[in-house]
């Protein structure tokens, strides 16, 4: 089982909504938050091309932040994601500074802090929040090793990338273009 | 839509107190090698009740969901509300902080010192509305009780309007009319006998081609509505957005138009030539059901691509070929209405040519084109006769405005300043959920009008411009702390939702049903509130239609089947009356032309901005409504503040950098009161500046919004009065940078 997410570009008109939908489902203190919105827009006016892209952890499945966690708080579980034991984190910041992406945070309490694919929804069989709420339906989640899932199949189907690929942390999160 | 914070300067704010921080006790209790500790966090199906959204019109229905104490947690969308389809947006989403905001109105306050200043008592529930009451009385003996009116935005309008009615006065308006979307009413009124609404019955969801004309879809995230939309991009519809600003609609879009701000109209006479000159046109659909074709044709003889493309900018090809699209796509093709229309003064024109576009094409009562919404009908409460006006506020405007459909907001408040002669000036204003100050624009007209006032009552949840200027603060409770009258919609489904409260008032607040109520009392208005309870009403009503408020308070959304089969009544081309004088889609408007208003849309070229000023585009952020939302903590830590969207070659000639602090001064000379950050963008046009509306906020009392960003309403100094209707048109105003504030002296 490989969770992953795939994020449509083209659906996507950036709204935040994700990022408001985590924030509160994961009591995510204000001022901090787990995704975020990017937008770029290349070319001269009036030749312009716009990319708006939800961002957050990509759960890579050789993931930077857990061979530099002196403490192994930051580990792969169920599914193959990514996720930190605030128990066993001790906050030196080592992950961050080795994440490409700069999707973790130190949280108020103490500990690193990311996205977590809000696992305690999927293992209750509901999609992460961000996913449930995205009024554009821009993202999937699901599991691509599964070929019969929505998410495997959207991306055998579109283009898509991934982000910084050249780091070689083999991500999960696939941006369709 | 840039990243909201910056990790990195997480990193650092919590790099000050990471020695304690380390040993600090985890937040939840994990255990190793488990990704959550269930019993920690709240189930996913804790206690849930039923709302609709108030954070902006849109008014979605969802449901609040509590934790364990039993404290509002979060709020989701409602699968079967077809505004939402169980998706809510930012502002939904973040409707919680609308509750936990610490600087809410908490109290009545009863003004000390003059409007303006800010100094209030706190007051008693009781000496509030005997104040507003004696106030109102005083009114109604002296001038009558038409010089009361009452400014309204939101669900608590029409129980402050029976109030209001019951009084004796009719002067009830909500500036969504004349600031917003009135001029697209009045146009597709005067050309099919029916207006938009809301939600637009636009059907995106099956069309072929979209034409966005500087609208904002996406930015304003109406919610439903960008949800087709963003369907209708994906299953491959051609999208042509007409802006000077490359918005996130033109980002997805197959041509994007960047036109010559104000030059729109010319754009779509050019589109009507193509279509009717090219007979691209559905001749079967204009010959059974148009009235006044061949007026148009003549009319628009001259107005070729060629012709617009000397004041749009846009070749004459690309205007033929997005023309030949639509044509295309016919009559599975919209051309979009928008919505907040109020741009140059002749805006009920522009929307008559997107009419008549549309009818040349056959869009309207086609599928993909506009569906025919059906609306259920909830029966009002009994109540006695109410008092008939002598005057309303049409008596204020002999002979102007003579197709508006609802009372000018902006009508209302010229009719307060003094020293304009006519027999009646208003004299007392109840304001409910909209903040004026803001909202109107001409601010220096809107104060002379508050200054002029007997009684000024704000009712609202929190301080805003406006309740600066209030004698009494009546304050309200959030939509998540009341019930509120059922939200009707008309859609593909009629549907109707129910709010109820998710948690107790938090403080000293009361909803407007109960303000209306006591205060109606207080008036000896009594026989016009005949209910003891909101709760009893509402069963009522539900009762009469065969429901009740237990059963509501289950499902939260109730649909209703359509009574016909009429979604699309003009697929076939059957027979069939419009509601206009002809009968027919009149592409030659007789209603405008027996008011003496054109029957047909032409150019009038509007003012440019002089050298060294830009036009000021203003529009809309997914995540804030307006000025309502900026102290939202939620929403304020998805967008703190606006800023002004500046081409690279303007900022070079200027010497300016992102993120650098301007003020901007307008062509009148009015310097905005706080400044705002550059941003480089290739994405406006190098005669523009761009910024979201809302922000600026002069109110100390709102301790986030207070001064960040800039108000685009203090620079709407010039306006354009819309002589049909009496839309506000804002689009005609031009701004210059400053480095540096306005002296002290000015404020």
């Amino acid at each position: 089982m490989r969770y992953a997410m795939a994020i449509d570009t083209k659906r996507c008109v950036g709204c935040s909504d994700c990022v408001v939908a985590c924030q509160t489902e994961n009591k995510v203190p204000i001022g901090f938050c787990r995704d975020w919105i990017v937008e770029t827009t290349t070319g001269t006016y009036p030749q312009l091309q716009m990319e708006i892209r939800s961002e957050r952890c990509n759960h890579c499945t050789d993931a930077p932040c857990v061979r530099a966690c002196p403490t192994k708080a930051s580990h792969y579980g169920a599914g193959g994601i990514v996720t930190v034991d605030h128990e066993e984190c001790i906050g030196c910041k080592a992950c961050i500074a080795s994440c490409p992406y700069d999707a973790r945070y130190v949280h108020p309490e103490g500990y690193v802090d990311k996205c977590t694919f809000c696992i305690h929804r999927v293992e209750q069989g509901e999609h992460p929040a961000c996913v449930a709420v995205c009024p554009t339906h821009a993202m999937t989640f699901g599991d691509m090793d599964d070929p019969m899932s929505d998410i495997f199949k959207l991306v055998s189907r579109r283009k898509w990338k991934t982000l910084i690929p050249e780091a070689g942390t083999r991500p999960n999160i696939y941006y369709l273009i | 839509m840039s990243k909201p914070v910056s990790r990195r300067d997480f990193i650092r704010l919590a790099g000050l107190g990471a020695a304690g921080l380390t040993v600090a006790s985890p937040f939840f209790d994990w255990k190793h090698g488990e990704i959550l500790a269930r019993d920690t966090m709240p189930g996913l199906y804790t206690k849930r009740t039923p709302t609709y959204c108030e954070v902006c019109f849109w008014m979605c229905a969802g449901w609040v969901h509590h934790n364990e104490d039993g404290e509002i947690w979060k709020i989701t969308g409602n699968e079967d509300d077809p505004h939402c389809n169980g998706r809510f947006c930012p502002r939904g989403t973040g409707g919680v902080g609308m509750y936990y905001d610490e600087d809410r109105l908490k109290t009545p306050l009863i003004r000390t010192e003059e409007r303006g200043k800010q100094v209030f008592r706190e007051a008693s529930w009781d000496e509030a509305y005997t104040y507003i009451a004696e106030k109102m009385n005083l009114i109604k003996e002296k001038w009558g009780p038409e010089c009361m009116a009452l400014f309204t935005h939101g669900s608590g309008g029409h129980y402050l309007g029976n109030l209001l009615r019951a009084f004796g006065s009719n002067n009830i308006a909500a500036p969504s009319y004349a600031q917003c979307r009135g001029p697209r009413e009045v146009g597709f009124i005067g050309t099919f006998g029916e207006g938009i609404d809301s939600p637009e019955r636009t059907d995106i969801r099956d069309t072929k081609c979209l034409v966005l004309i500087g609208s904002h879809i996406g930015e304003n995230m109406h919610n439903g509505q960008v949800q087709e939309f963003s369907d209708a991009v994906d299953k491959g519809a051609t999208i042509i957005t007409v802006d000077p600003r490359f918005s996130i609609a033109a980002g997805k879009s197959k041509y994007w138009l960047p036109i010559k701000p104000a030059t729109d109209m010319a754009l779509l006479l050019a589109w009507i030539h193509v279509l009717i000159y090219d007979e691209l046109y559905d001749q079967k659909y204009v010959e059974k059901y148009a009235y006044g074709f061949d007026e148009l044709k003549a009319h628009v003889k001259t107005f070729t691509p060629e012709w617009a493309y000397g004041i749009t900018t846009i070749h004459p090809h690309i205007i033929r070929e997005t023309a030949r699209e639509m044509a295309n796509a016919s009559p599975s093709v919209i051309v979009h209405p928008g919505r907040h229309v109020t741009w140059y003064g002749d805006d009920t024109q522009r929307e008559r040519a997107i009419a008549i576009l549309n009818a040349l094409l056959g869009s309207w009562g086609r599928r993909g084109g506009f569906y025919n919404p059906a609306k259920p009908s909830v029966p009002t409460h009994p109540h006695p006769p109410y008092p008939k006006p002598k005057r309303d506020w049409r008596y204020a405007f002999p002979d102007k405005y003579k197709l508006a459909g609802l009372a000018l907001a902006s009508g209302l408040c010229d009719a307060t300043v003094p020293g304009v002669s006519r027999d009646c000036n208003v004299r007392g204003w109840i304001v409910n959920g909209t903040n004026l100050i803001q909202t109107l624009p001409d601010q220096k007209n809107t104060l002379a009008a508050i200054q002029a006032l007997e009684l000024i009552v704000v009712i609202d949840t929190m301080p805003m411009e406006i309740t600066g200027y209030a004698d009494v603060i009546l304050p309200e409770c959030t939509y998540l702390e009341r019930y509120d009258d059922l939200r009707i919609s008309a859609h593909r489904e009629g549907s109707i939702a129910l709010r109820v409260p998710a948690a107790e008032k938090k403080y000293n607040t009361k909803s407007a049903w109960e303000m209306a109520r006591e205060l109606g009392m207080k008036l000896g208005l009594a026989d016009y509130f005949p209910f003891k309870t909101q709760e009893a009403e509402l069963d009522w009503q539900l009762k009469e239609m065969g429901l009740s408020l237990d059963e509501m308070r289950k499902i939260g959304v109730k649909k209703f089947p359509r009574p016909a089969d009429d979604l699309y009544p003009l697929e076939g081309l059957p027979d069939y009356e419009f509601y206009t004088n002809t009968g027919k889609i009149e592409l030659y408007a007789t209603q405008f032309e027996a008011e003496g208003y054109p029957a047909l849309p032409t150019y009038t070229a509007h003012e440019e901005p002089p050298y060294g000023f830009y036009r000021l585009i203003y529009g809309r952020a997914p995540m804030h409504t307006f000025s309502r939302t900026g102290n939202n903590p939620n929403l304020f830590d998805l967008m703190e503040e606006n800023v002004v969207w500046v081409n690279p070659k303007v900022a070079k000639e200027w010497g300016l950098r992102n993120d650098q602090p301007v003020w901007l001064e307008n062509q009148d000379g009015v310097i905005s009161s706080s400044s705002i950050k550059v941003r480089v963008t290739e994405r406006i046009r190098f005669d523009s500046v761009y910024m979201v509306h809302g922000f600026g906020h002069t109110n100390a009392k709102l301790s986030r919004a207070y001064g960040r960003g800039a108000s685009d309403s203090e620079l709407i100094t010039r306006v354009h009065i819309d002589p049909e209707m009496g839309g506000t048109g804002m689009r005609g105003n031009f701004v210059t940078f400053r480095l540096e504030g306005a002296p002290e002296v000015q404020s």
